[in-house]
């Protein structure tokens, strides 16, 4: 293999690691942060217990997030220094703006959080684990400014070579961003949410802790009833967005080689097995359905890969302009379906929790923990499709993947921390799974007063 | 066309800022890192070690994340031809700083000793060598590397050793290693105290001596020499050499030392790396000056503002972080049988009116 591909494999594994994560954190931080608000209001002690409780695997999940997002920011300069040389003016500003905004907050009051337990003021305690939510969210919309720079590069002129920045606003306000950020946003909410169902669910069953897990799921269940709506609508807006902005991406999606008026959605299709096959060989599909969804009409125009690659070839020169279409088109289903999926999920969750029959059910709490792992596959898919659909191009019609990596790093250099990361990251995830699922089951722990600080931190703290 | 403009010198300082920023910080966690295994002789020692720097340890690290990001801002080909160059040196500080912060959460998540003992490896490995790895780092920078005329690194990963170097990467040990054993004694109590007391009075004297050495043969090596990067060298050691001999008496002001040893240390290395960001030693026609390696104008003023709101407060909240931390520990705290009356003892050691174990509340804005 090339030094491009071992780079794109890197860059693949540890970000797509990284963002299990990411979401993960988002979610239960959210909750941990609401569930003490909680607390803090009623006094109650099983809102302690539930903070304290989902607090910790927030803590467990924060650790390996902070670990591998160091590598992230690093791997620019060291795999894609081409790249990094030829968008500096531009993507090292909202980096450096999330450091100084975003991840000082974050690492500095979770801190005071994790060891301010009965050392500060119970108020001030609880708008630190709210700086920490806030925080993260933030973190995600600087890094998802910086990306979809590379998918809708905006507010920028080609100087010498390079790309060069005239409108710091236009990159924070690009429309791709704010879209992809309210996505990823509901996702990490239903992410933690689902992992909340899950866990609490798991603990219903067994009858342990009722009074924690119960309040959980209903505090968790209307937000994730909200959020799978909303993510749904944004989604569409999102794809409606992207047929404009990137449309091979979304031709790509539904495997349409030809343009086509009142396009219909591919259930299942089977084509030759190439990057580009250009064209399908057997394909179900439902009338009108993709002009629907990436256009808002059933007779609005689906543009085929095929055609856009002779107008891409015309303005770019020749080449292959076309995602991996098998990729881009699984990836995507498997995004949308297990989006489809958790919404109706949590509206049914959400209507057994009004008519009170959640810990009545046996089998709705089976189905919810397994549900749990659904949200982290939908995650990666929706990252692999967004990068990988976007190929050939690193930035979105400037700058081709195989011109951004690093010219002098060795195809030896790359293997080296290709295998050396993702082993360190395998070892780490048996590890950090096997605490988490022990911390998980064990459930909530009775401890102390607070008022005592040593007690009190020595529960969360190391 | 000039070397550089007012905002490229305004970012090198800022750059340097969070370089040095990082070092003072993270340079006692790595020392409280290497020193916590040999250092604490049971679960609850080893403990209090750990909590010391345990609520700041993470902030202490991003530093080094916004020094990362305000390169690649400011000067991106600083950031391009550096991560790219120095590769498998960077991939070992990675693996480094990732299992430290790992072994740092997971080591009470188990009660079992032979789990603790393999993260305190970690933690004593994912400290020490990034404290060694970062000074080889920067001593190459200044000393040179085979940097070709499109800013290329040629060199490989070898190239990056030299006694040179090696001496730069021990003077950092040295210094980081003193520094968190002093830092120690500042936040310690009882037998651990006592016993880092003694470290750090055999280790400050090898924290003199190695970054002086270093630090001559780097003046030594300026061709013509730099008056102001000589000056702070001298300083450097003359804090150092402060540190030594005020340690017995005041761990504080031992530490006040260390840190102005650091900052003088690095800002001799800055100094002398000015107005270049990387120093060829294929031709000095190669070497990347600011403004060749720095960003447009307007992203550097869109980049000033944002650091010059944002900069003050985060050294605001950090700073108060450390100020509701400051109660010193010792393995006592953690012990599993407490009888209220130690707390009662506690209490009025600390505050004097029996409420003192609150420290933070009462005197700090609501909502920071």
């Amino acid at each position: 293999m090339t030094a491009l591909e071992l780079a794109r494999w890197q860059f693949g594994i540890t970000t797509l690691y990284h963002f299990i994560f990411v979401p993960l954190t988002i979610g239960l931080a959210f909750f941990t942060a609401w569930a003490q608000t909680k607390w803090y209001r009623t006094e109650d002690e099983k809102w302690k217990k539930a903070t304290k409780f989902w607090g910790k695997l927030m803590l467990i999940s924060f650790a390996l997030g902070v670990a591998t997002g160091i590598v992230q920011e690093f791997q620019f300069g060291m795999n894609w220094s081409d790249y990094s040389r030829f968008v500096g003016d531009i993507f090292g500003a909202p980096l450096a703006m999330e450091g100084l905004a975003a991840f000082f907050v974050e690492s500095t009051f979770l801190g005071l959080w994790l060891f301010g337990w009965g050392r500060l003021s119970k108020k001030v305690h609880l708008a630190t684990i709210w700086l920490v939510s806030g925080s993260t969210m933030l973190s995600a919309y600087f890094i998802l400014a910086a990306n979809s720079w590379m998918q809708h590069p905006v507010g920028y002129e080609i100087v010498d070579g390079r790309a060069q920045l005239n409108s710091i606003w236009a990159v924070l306000s690009n429309n791709t961003a704010l879209y992809a950020f309210a996505h990823t946003i509901l996702a990490a909410l239903i992410t933690g949410g689902m992992v909340i169902v899950g866990i609490s669910a798991w603990h219903l069953l067994r009858n342990s802790h009722n009074n924690v897990f119960r309040a959980s799921m209903r505090m968790v269940l209307p937000v994730l009833a909200v959020s799978g709506v909303l993510i749904v609508v944004v989604g569409h807006f999102n794809a409606e967005l992207m047929t404009d902005q990137q449309p091979m991406k979304m031709a790509a999606a539904d495997a349409v080689f030809e343009t086509t008026d009142n396009a219909g959605m591919s259930v299942f299709a089977v084509g030759d097995l190439e990057s580009n096959p250009e064209g399908l060989r057997r394909n179900i599909e439902i009338p009108g359905v993709l002009s629907l969804i990436a256009t808002g009409s059933t007779n609005g125009t689906v543009e085929g890969i095929n055609n856009l690659n002779a107008e891409y070839r015309e303005r770019y020169g020749p080449g292959e302009y076309a995602p991996i279409v098998a990729v881009a088109y699984w990836s995507w289903r498997v995004m949308t379906g297990i989006g489809f999926a958790l919404s109706l999920f949590a509206l049914i969750a959400l209507w057994y929790m009004r008519k009170d029959r959640l810990e009545g059910s046996p089998r709705f709490l089976k189905v919810s923990m397994w549900m749990a792992a659904l949200p982290f596959i939908a995650s990666a898919a929706g990252w692999v499709f967004t990068e990988m659909g976007r190929q050939p191009w690193i930035v979105f019609g400037e700058l081709q993947t195989q011109f951004g990596v690093s010219p002098t790093v060795s195809a030896a250099e790359v293997w080296i921390s290709l295998l050396g990361f993702t082993l360190l990251y395998g070892v780490l995830a048996v590890i950090a799974g096997r605490i988490f699922f022990k911390t998980a089951g064990k459930g909530p722990v009775d401890e102390g007063p607070d008022e005592d600080p040593e007690s009190a931190h020595l529960g969360l703290a190391y | 066309m000039e070397d550089f403009t007012t905002l490229q010198v305004v970012w090198f300082v800022l750059i340097s800022v969070l370089w040095i920023g990082y070092f003072i910080l993270e340079g006692f966690d790595f020392g409280v890192g290497i020193l916590m295994k040999a250092l604490g002789r049971d679960e609850n020692e080893k403990r209090a070690i750990l909590h010391t720097i345990g609520p700041v340890w993470d902030g202490n690290e991003v530093w080094l994340l916004v020094a990362g990001g305000a390169t690649f801002a400011a000067f991106p080909e600083w950031y391009s031809t550096l991560f790219s160059g120095f590769y498998l040196a960077l991939f070992v500080i990675l693996v480094a700083l990732i299992v430290r912060n790992v072994g740092f959460e997971f080591w009470g998540k188990r009660d079992s000793k032979a789990w603790r003992n393999g993260w305190e490896w970690c933690i004593l490995l994912g400290s020490a060598v990034p404290a060694l790895l970062w000074g080889v780092a920067w001593a190459n920078i200044i000393g040179g590397t085979p940097i070709n005329a499109e800013a290329e690194y040629t060199g490989n990963f070898f190239d990056l050793l030299s006694a040179y170097t090696l001496l730069g990467g021990l003077a950092t040990l040295a210094i980081f290693f003193a520094h968190g054993a002093i830092f120690l004694e500042m936040r310690t109590d009882g037998v651990v105290n006592q016993r880092v007391r003694s470290v750090a009075a055999k280790a400050m004297p090898v924290a003199v001596v190695i970054p002086a050495a270093f630090l001559v043969w780097t003046v030594a090596a300026q061709d013509p020499v730099e008056p102001v990067s000589a000056v702070l060298a001298g300083l450097a050691v003359l804090a150092l050499l402060a540190a030594t001999l005020v340690n017995a008496r005041s761990a504080t002001r031992a530490f006040v030392a260390t840190t102005l040893g650091i900052v003088t240390f690095f800002s001799a290395i800055f100094v002398d790396l000015f107005p270049n960001t990387m120093v060829s030693s294929t031709s000095s026609a190669f070497d990347m000056t600011l403004n060749f390696s720095s960003s447009s104008d307007y992203t550097l003023t869109v980049m000033t503002v944002v650091a010059a709101l944002l900069v003050p407060v985060v050294l605001a909240y950090q700073a108060w972080t450390y100020w509701v931390f400051r109660r010193r520990l010792s393995a006592e705290d953690f012990g599993d049988v407490k009888t209220p009356l130690d707390l009662l003892d506690e209490r009025k050691r600390e505050g004097g009116d029996g409420k003192g174990t609150d420290p933070g509340s009462g005197q700090q804005p609501a909502s920071p």
